[in-house]
């Protein structure tokens, strides 16, 4: 069943187009990877479906209902009780200790305070670094922080997954074994994965591939890292 | 492959029969081709020959007598050796992936060549997918991880040729065919 739907979506900074009309399905549960050369609207594409971004013309919808029509408060609160965002630096709160942070999402969905440490808990020994709990980020290697930055992501077990490149800046062992947990726990929830990503083998984790070039989706079907497809002589 | 010497490394363990051996070699190694009984009992006809394992007993289960291996000290001189020598790295550059987008370009045309590395590719990516899948799967064992590790290495190393090679096909073909 079709979940996330975006018709044809445009957006532009300034006079840069980053997105010429994309139409996009996504089903729940889905595993879905945006692939493409840097600078073909990957990221612009997420944040409008995740609500952060409104496009500047097309339509994003959540399980039939138009969404890029609401109120920055009603995305807001749908990003709050729908959606997690993964982003490539895990962006923790450096004055919060892994615990507080991955408890932040629930707190703020008003959630007790001991319920929140107790899933935070169980949340981050999910991906291996329960023993981090009273750790602040300052002390963590990336790898740790993004274990954290992901559990906190999953922690209010969202129904859409939305990860910008969450492996690439970790060394290969360390962002497979990241997303390995992160592809595991997401299919046993049901939870909808949109993985942002430049790299084939990263992208190979999903079920299905969207190749953006130019600010659309390329239908050749030509692969994961979209060569280019009338090169010409150079 | 070395056959010999990677039963010979299943025998540090312990006195194998050829079954035995099949089973572990398939196991231990589970992307490789499988072993063909033929293949293990001719490898220890050797080994034996060359003094590197002993019969270590006869053991009769429902069907016929089976005869027990295990590693000779030459044989474990002979594993030590050959796990200390560093494997020349790539010393001949003779893929077939390669040989075909070269004989595509003498022998047809650009879009030929380019053709074959777009349909080379998609098979690729397929395999890709497939071995990920098999890799996070929760019932993978270490040795799946560690088969698939190595196998996804070397997909994504001629994912990232084919790419470059479809970009570099038309200044080939201009120096093959001036």
């Amino acid at each position: 069943m079709t979940q996330l739907q975006a018709r044809g979506l445009v957006k532009s900074y300034g006079p840069t187009p980053a997105l010429r009309g994309v139409t996009l399905d996504v089903a729940e549960g889905e595993i879905v990877a945006v692939t493409g050369p840097s600078g073909c609207g990957k990221s612009t594409l997420l944040h409008c479906l995740a609500g952060i971004l409104r496009p500047d013309a097309g339509e994003v919808s959540w399980h039939g209902h138009r969404i890029d029509t609401w109120s920055e408060a009603a995305r807001s609160r749908l990003r709050r009780t729908e959606f997690g965002v993964l982003f490539q630096f895990g962006q923790l709160v450096a004055e919060l200790t892994a615990a507080e942070n991955v408890a932040l999402p629930l707190l703020l969905a008003g959630t007790g305070r001991r319920a929140a440490r107790t899933a935070a808990l169980t949340w981050l020994d999910r991906f291996g670094v329960a023993q981090l709990a009273d750790v602040r980020p300052g002390e963590m290697s990336g790898g740790q922080q993004q274990r954290c930055a992901t559990a906190r992501a999953l922690v209010t077990e969202p129904r859409v997954l939305f990860a910008d490149e969450p492996t690439g800046a970790l060394d290969t062992l360390t962002g497979e074994q990241v997303l390995t947990q992160l592809v595991r726990l997401a299919r046993e929830q049901r939870t909808t994965v949109v993985l942002i990503t430049h790299e084939p083998r990263i992208a190979a984790y999903a079920d299905r591939e969207i190749v953006l070039r130019d600010g659309v989706i390329d239908h050749t079907g030509l692969g994961l890292d979209a060569a280019p497809l009338a090169g010409g002589p150079r | 492959m070395s056959t010999p010497h990677v039963l010979l490394g299943l025998l540090a363990s312990g006195t194998k029969h050829g079954y035995e051996l099949k089973r572990a070699h398939d196991e231990r190694l589970p992307q490789a081709r499988p072993l063909a009984y033929g293949q293990v009992y001719a490898t220890l006809g050797r080994l034996l020959r060359d003094g590197l394992v002993t019969p270590a007993g006869q053991e009769r289960l429902a069907g016929p007598d089976r005869t027990a291996y295990a590693l000779t000290e030459e044989g474990r001189t002979a594993l030590d050796r050959w796990l200390g020598t560093v494997e020349p790295p790539m010393p001949h550059v003779n893929s077939t992936l390669f040989a075909k987008v070269v004989v595509a370009l003498l022998a047809a045309d650009v879009d030929r060549a380019r053709a074959y590395l777009i349909a080379q590719r998609r098979a690729h990516t397929d395999r890709l997918r497939e071995l990920t899948a098999l890799k996070t799967a929760p019932s993978a064992t270490i040795d799946d991880v560690v088969a698939a590790d190595y196998a996804i290495a070397h997909l994504d190393a001629d994912l990232r040729w084919l790419h470059t090679t479809l970009d570099r096909v038309a200044d080939w073909h201009r120096e093959v065919h001036p």
